[in-house]
């Protein structure tokens, strides 16, 4: 843990993170005001001690919707992160494992999804069920697992060679249990990493999706969805747009840095390697 | 190398048959009947019946399905019965906005972010190679379409020097036209040109490392010189595979772009296609955008193997 907290990005992200966390989280039982209270007089205030962030076009104070929204963010890329970690890993770890016919199957399966981009996937499934925050969790989490299934697969396929995998296959251990007690413990820093990575990505496509009506829908409320209300106002009042995008911003620089940080603290080999490319 | 290229192609094939399947199948199970649809609700049972047998609608799944395929092949993606157009003619119509954006930004980043790479990488650890690093930090981080909102509100509103949006077509005006994509291709290029900065910066710290460096150095090249000969060249090779990649991805991300400068291309057709229910236009452009994605990634597979020959021999990435 000292280690850890040596590597100084590592602490500054993970705590400019936390704080947006944090506030997120504070939405969910408390918010100045209720997100969903409209008072038109009061529309397009200016920041003030009443209204720290000002109001939007609905006379909603804008501090209450930029905390629910970097929840909502928060949310779906959690969520779309667990969908790649739970399919992609053991999917990965089976390539790794078994080889073979299962290692190409895996193989062209994550070729065959890096062909659907998240917002093709996101306009089938809206096209298919209506948009909803829950289209986005599907669309970015399927773009999740081949991410997920060939970082897994990298790094068993350079543990699987080493002496103790050998050591448990001699004791009779199947392909499962080597994956299971052997592989996977050996790549948890990658996943977590590869993890923090995909949560920025994540944001940003919630953020993206919502924005072209894709993704959260009213009463809720996202960054990107904060964003797609403002378009229509956002020549006369354009700091409706700059709050939360800059929110977006913050907390995906947040992330990034605590990403960078983590992948030098647990594994300085891994310093040179930019996998981030999938934007 | 024929044989590589040969085994990519099928493997493309397989992928863009499988995706059709896929869409097909996905909005084979949607509700609606588009006969009636087209007839209007007063249309009699008989005249909806006559007109599915017409559009072909009663054939079993499989034969619809390769009946979709083989009209594809021949250039024919059906009917849009909301518009009342060709499909394909549709789709075309809308690539020209979507097609010159994308390349125009894949441009733009690649003229911006190799060059502030390589920069970084010969100023390694100097003030330059910082500013840059952080610049492109933040890069990744911009929603490309916040950006957009931003570029619009100084370049348009604040400067007048662009158009906030909108666009004339090419065979109008085609001055006005290239002025119109402008600000969303810069929309599109900052976080890419940010991506490429970041990885063309390591490749080359990378390479600087390598024997054939030091080699150069010792027949007496200075170490830019020999940076620049072989350095950049081999450094080249992640940078490609990641501008392969960025490329597919650009032309699905110019579909959120789009609406910010509301310009009429592919992005804007689908989303009224989801609106009015029009399926068969929804099958036909997102088939259209894979194309894309995969072509793209199939392109960039060969050349990586033209430029690189070591791996030719490898069947996988």
């Amino acid at each position: 843990m000292k280690r850890l907290l040596s590597h100084p990005s590592l602490v500054i992200g993970l705590a400019a993170t936390l704080v947006f966390l944090a506030l997120g989280l504070l939405s969910l039982a408390w918010t100045p005001y209720p997100i969903e209270q409209i008072d038109i007089p009061r529309r397009y205030l200016a920041p003030s001690a009443a209204h720290w962030l000002g109001t939007d076009n609905l006379g909603r104070d804008m501090l209450s919707l930029v905390m629910a929204g970097t929840w909502t963010s928060f949310l779906v890329a959690a969520v779309a992160v667990a969908i790649g970690v739970g399919v992609g890993v053991p999917l990965g770890l089976a390539a790794a494992a078994w080889g073979g016919a299962v290692e190409w199957l895996v193989l062209r399966l994550t070729d065959f999804v890096f062909a659907f981009p998240a917002v093709i996937v996101a306009i089938l499934i809206t096209t298919l069920l209506g948009p909803s925050a829950v289209n986005a969790i599907i669309a970015i989490g399927i773009f999740n697992i081949p991410v997920f299934a060939r970082v897994a697969r990298g790094g068993a396929l350079s543990i699987a060679t080493l002496d103790f995998v050998a050591a448990g296959r001699l004791a009779g251990l199947g392909n499962v249990l080597i994956a299971w007690r052997h592989l996977l413990p050996n790549i948890m820093s990658l996943i977590i990493v590869q993890g923090t990575i995909q949560m920025s990505l994540g944001i940003l496509a919630e953020a993206g999706l919502s924005y072209i009506g894709l993704g959260t829908q009213p009463p809720e409320t996202s960054l990107g969805l904060m964003l797609r209300e403002a378009q229509q106002v956002f020549l006369i009042h354009p700091w409706l747009t700059l709050v939360p995008g800059l929110s977006i911003v913050l907390i995906v620089i947040a992330l990034n840095i605590a990403g960078d940080g983590l992948r030098d603290a647990i594994d300085p080999r891994l310093r040179q390697g930019n996998s981030n490319v999938l934007a | 190398m024929i044989l590589f290229a040969l085994r990519r192609f099928l493997g493309f094939a397989a992928t863009l048959i499988v995706a059709a399947l896929v869409i097909f199948w996905l909005l084979d199970l949607l509700p609606g009947d588009p006969a009636q649809f087209i007839l209007g609700i007063n249309a009699t049972p008989e005249s909806v019946a006559r007109l599915r047998l017409q559009m072909g609608l009663d054939a079993p799944a499989h034969e619809r399905f390769l009946g979709w395929l083989w009209g594809m092949l021949q250039g024919d993606f059906g009917q849009s019965y909301t518009q009342r157009a060709p499909v394909a003619e549709l789709i075309w119509g809308r690539l020209g906005v979507t097609l010159p954006l994308s390349v125009l930004a894949m441009v733009i980043s690649v003229v911006v972010g190799l060059p502030l790479g390589i920069l970084a990488a010969r100023r390694r650890g100097k003030l330059l190679d910082t500013a840059i690093m952080v610049t492109a930090q933040t890069g990744v981080a911009i929603p490309n379409f916040w950006f957009g909102m931003l570029l619009t509100l100084v370049f348009a509103v604040g400067l007048r020097w662009l158009p906030p949006g909108g666009f004339t077509p090419w065979n109008e005006d085609g001055w006005a036209a290239f002025r119109g994509l402008i600000l969303p291709s810069l929309a599109l290029a900052l976080p890419q040109a940010s991506i490429l900065a970041r990885v063309m910066r390591t490749a080359l710290v990378d390479v600087t490392g390598q024997d054939y460096i030091r080699t150069a150095r010792a027949k007496g090249l200075t170490m830019g010189e020999a940076v620049w000969r072989h350095g950049v060249r081999n450094a080249l090779l992640p940078v490609l595979t990641i501008l392969g990649l960025q490329f597919a991805y650009l032309v699905a991300g110019t579909i959120i772009v789009e609406n910010v400068f509301y310009l009429p291309g592919l992005g804007r057709l689908i989303f009224t296609a989801i609106l009015e229910r029009d399926l068969i236009l929804v099958r036909g452009a997102t088939i259209i955008l894979i194309l894309a994605v995969t072509a793209t990634m199939l392109l960039t597979d060969i050349t990586y193997a033209l430029v690189d020959p070591r791996l030719r021999e490898r069947s996988t990435p």
